[in-house]
């Protein structure tokens, strides 16, 4: 058993600047990660409104992030599997796929969302041989093609209108009769001539031998179903918490986020949570940065108020540079 | 020129490729750029390399020119989704993949495959 002050479970943004706080106010600090260090940061290709930086590659900015933390001492386990939680008690625990296991006397949960998949017949098999997530690392397989780009906003929108510079003919496909999207995305998608919608309908089926080659399309309203032949498939339909497995160990609201206090407390003493994986209205690098902040003051206080429970607490918290 | 800002070891021609899966029994090349689809990739490559010491992992450019060999090869036809990830045994390829994969499909395919 590794033991630490803090544990945080995830190292995108919020994870990331947790570590950074908490290892310079020299709390033992690990992070725990399941997928590539950086999270969304990674999968975005510019980041163009985290200020103080000139407009960057999302990676770089993960890079930096992670020198960071490492450089004042936290430490960083990626591509792990968490099997077991054990995050009630006051000594929390995790134990990960390959046995190891890891304790500390408070945990920051900052496992943020991914991106949503359709979930139907196909998807898996024509991954990288027509369907794709990333329309800025994909757009010229599709050069003089036709493609389909799945979902309603901003992304869906921003994207669609992003790949018409390789294909010949982007059809949007949503669920609903209107967008969700910020206006100038809506007008910019519909004054583009390479653009064609087709609302209320969803996929139902991806088919072909080696590649994709047609799509089956239900219209909503009347339960038609229809093929269409079609290149490529990118998909852009939101995101999800990564919260399934926190399920049952923190309170989630109905659409399974944290829910916090805005010191980042979970109603568990000792756990916080922060970043894109809490219930809030606005997910991005420097508000998920901000709740990193928050949370890793607060399980500092939280540690050094437990560790010296007959001293007075302060007035004020301030941190200096 | 190195185009590439990954840990993993940068191939930079089609005849140094050739070179290291003629002279190593077991490797692997990840054929990408810098972008979200292939740097989980070479992430995962650089954890492996302490793990799969019987496997050599080196990155090449998707977009130089020398990286020909890798996206016109037989194994690749309908790939449609960076990066082109391909698996040598004994200087053939034994397995390719298109697109992102993560730790497991990875381990799976060397498991598999690159034993
Ligand atoms: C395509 C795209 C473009 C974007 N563009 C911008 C932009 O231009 N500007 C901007 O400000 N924001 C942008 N965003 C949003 C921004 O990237 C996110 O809001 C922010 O990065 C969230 O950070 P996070 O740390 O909360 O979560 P994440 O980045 O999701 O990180 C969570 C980490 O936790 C890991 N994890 C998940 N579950 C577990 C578990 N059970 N155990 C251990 N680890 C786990 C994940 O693998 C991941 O590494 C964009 C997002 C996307 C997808």
């Amino acid at each position: 058993m590794e033991k630490y002050d803090l544990m945080i479970i995830g190292a995108g943004a919020a994870g990331l600047t947790a570590g950074i706080y908490a290892s310079r106010a020299k709390l033992n600090t690990v992070i725990i990660n399941e997928g590539v260090v950086g999270g969304q940061m990674v999968l975005t290709e510019e980041v163009a409104n985290y200020p103080g930086v000139e407009t960057t590659k999302g990676y770089m900015l993960a890079n930096t992030m992670k020198t960071q933390a490492k450089s004042f001492g936290c430490k960083i386990r990626s591509n792990v599997k968490i099997t077991s939680y054990a995050l009630e008690d006051p000594v929390k625990s995790v134990t990960l796929e390959d046995g190891r296991s890891f304790s500390a006397d408070a945990v920051i949960l900052t496992p943020g969302g991914r991106p949503r998949s359709l979930n139907i017949p196909g998807e898996d098999q024509f991954k990288g041989t027509g369907i794709s997530y990333c329309a800025t690392c994909d757009g010229d397989f599709f050069t003089g093609k036709e493609v389909i780009v799945v979902g309603g906003g901003n992304s869906a929108l921003e994207e669609a209108v992003a790949l018409t510079n390789f294909a010949t003919k982007v059809t949007i496909v949503h669920q609903f009769d209107h967008f969700q999207a910020f206006e100038h995305a809506i007008k910019e998608a519909q004054n583009n001539p390479k653009i064609e919608f087709i609302m209320e309908s969803e996929l139902r089926e991806f088919i072909g031998d080696t590649t994709l080659e047609k799509v089956t399309i239900e219209h909503l309203p009347t339960g038609n179903m229809s093929e269409m032949n079609i290149d490529g498939v990118f998909i852009f339909v939101g995101y999800l918490p990564n919260t399934e497995s926190l399920a049952g160990l923190v309170a989630l609201n109905e659409r399974n986020e944290i829910i916090v206090d805005p010191d980042m407390k979970t109603p568990i003493p000792g756990m916080f949570a922060a970043g894109d994986c809490i219930a809030k209205k606005y997910r991005q690098v420097t508000t998920a940065v901000a709740d990193g902040t928050i949370a890793a003051l607060s399980a500092s206080e939280f540690l050094r108020t437990r560790n010296t429970k007959a001293a007075p607490k302060p007035a004020s918290l301030s941190v200096q540079g | 020129m190195k185009l590439l800002q990954t840990p993993v070891q940068e191939i930079e021609t089609a005849s140094e490729l050739e070179k290291i899966i003629n002279e190593n029994e077991n490797v692997m090349v990840c054929c990408g750029r810098m972008g979200p689809m292939c740097i989980p990739v070479y992430d995962t490559m650089e954890e492996l390399q302490d793990e799969y010491e019987h496997v050599k992992f080196y990155s090449m450019a998707f977009d130089s020119p020398e990286a020909g060999v890798i996206r016109n090869a037989p194994e690749c036809r309908g790939f449609m989704g960076l990066p082109f990830t391909m698996y040598y045994k004994n200087g053939e390829v034994a397995h390719a993949t298109s697109s992102i994969q993560n730790r497991q499909q990875i381990t799976t395919i060397l498991d598999e495959k690159l034993k």
